[in-house]
């Protein structure tokens, strides 16, 4: 293995730009941009726990916040992102059982991401409004 | 002469990094505790949405409520402090940038991690 001419045999990708988006690729990218606004999304849960911990006051400005038309925005955006983020993460388990690859498993896998993620965050609003 | 090392010795060797498959093991094992974590944290949100101060106060008060939030905030900072790690190293290549984006993560994480456990804790603990 380690005799493999590394630098002559490597395969190269095809550049993002020359490539016709597939819904694979597409959900793999979002797995990633998903991950990456929930690290963002942290600061909420801290704001909100922090705020709950400061008293009434806080308490009040934090959920103000929440209760906006942006802040409502961008907690249907936060569950959206987490639902699909949770289901890519749970594809990735089952790509790490080794199954899952071939193209029929792989597009079904990357649609019932987008679907479930979609129809939860859509199911789990329509609890809350009702919880409200 | 026949390089007579498996792959798996290879891996065990820990590779360049030194840490072998740790950093991959570390985001599974995160990403698993995860899915109940995070489902707990939903239906905690959603239960209090549009609550007053003193029933959120209380419900976070409450000890499993508590301790799971504390797991749900040390798995999930632990997790996305190892996935953006592997964001930056992929599309940040200038080694001064790098190394202070790869800082800068990890203080990210610590502060939101310790900010909010201190905060659950000072609710339970009567504050
Ligand atoms: C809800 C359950 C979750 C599951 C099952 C999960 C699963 C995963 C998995 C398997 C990966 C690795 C992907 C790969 O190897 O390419 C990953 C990456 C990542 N996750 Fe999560 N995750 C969850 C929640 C979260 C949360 C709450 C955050 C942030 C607060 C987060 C942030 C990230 C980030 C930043 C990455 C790196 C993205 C990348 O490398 O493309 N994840 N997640």
């Amino acid at each position: 293995m380690s005799q493999v001419d590394a630098k002559a045999n490597r395969p190269l990708s095809p550049h993002l730009t020359i490539y016709r988006p597939i819904i694979t690729m597409v959900m793999s990218i979002v797995h990633r941009i998903t991950g990456c606004a929930l690290f963002f999304g942290t600061l909420l849960v801290m704001w909100w726990l922090v705020a709950a911990a400061s008293g009434p006051d806080a308490f009040a400005t934090a959920n103000g916040f929440f209760g906006s038309w942006i802040g409502i925005i961008i907690l249907f955006g936060y569950t959206w992102a987490l639902m699909h983020h949770m289901l890519g993460g749970l594809r990735h388990f089952v790509w790490d059982s080794i199954h899952g690859f071939d193209e029929k498993p792989r597009e079904m896998l990357a649609w019932a991401t987008l679907i479930g993620s979609v129809s939860l965050t859509i199911l789990l609003w329509i609890v809350g409004l009702i919880v409200i | 002469m026949a390089d007579m090392t498996t792959p798996l010795k290879r891996v065990r060797g820990l590779g360049s990094a030194r840490s072998g498959t740790d950093h991959f093991w570390q985001q599974r094992l995160t990403a698993l505790a995860n899915v109940p974590l995070i489902i707990f944290f939903v239906i905690l949100v959603i239960s209090l949405a549009g609550e007053s101060y003193e029933v959120v106060h209380d419900r976070l008060a409450s000890p499993w409520v508590a301790i799971f939030l504390i797991l749900t905030i040390i798995s999930i900072t632990h997790h996305m402090r190892l996935g953006m790690q592997i964001v930056i190293e992929d599309y940040v290549h200038g080694e001064p940038q790098r190394i202070l984006l790869l800082v800068a993560n990890i203080f990210f994480a610590l502060i939101v991690a310790s900010a909010s456990i201190f905060a659950v804790l000072k609710i339970s603990f009567g504050g």
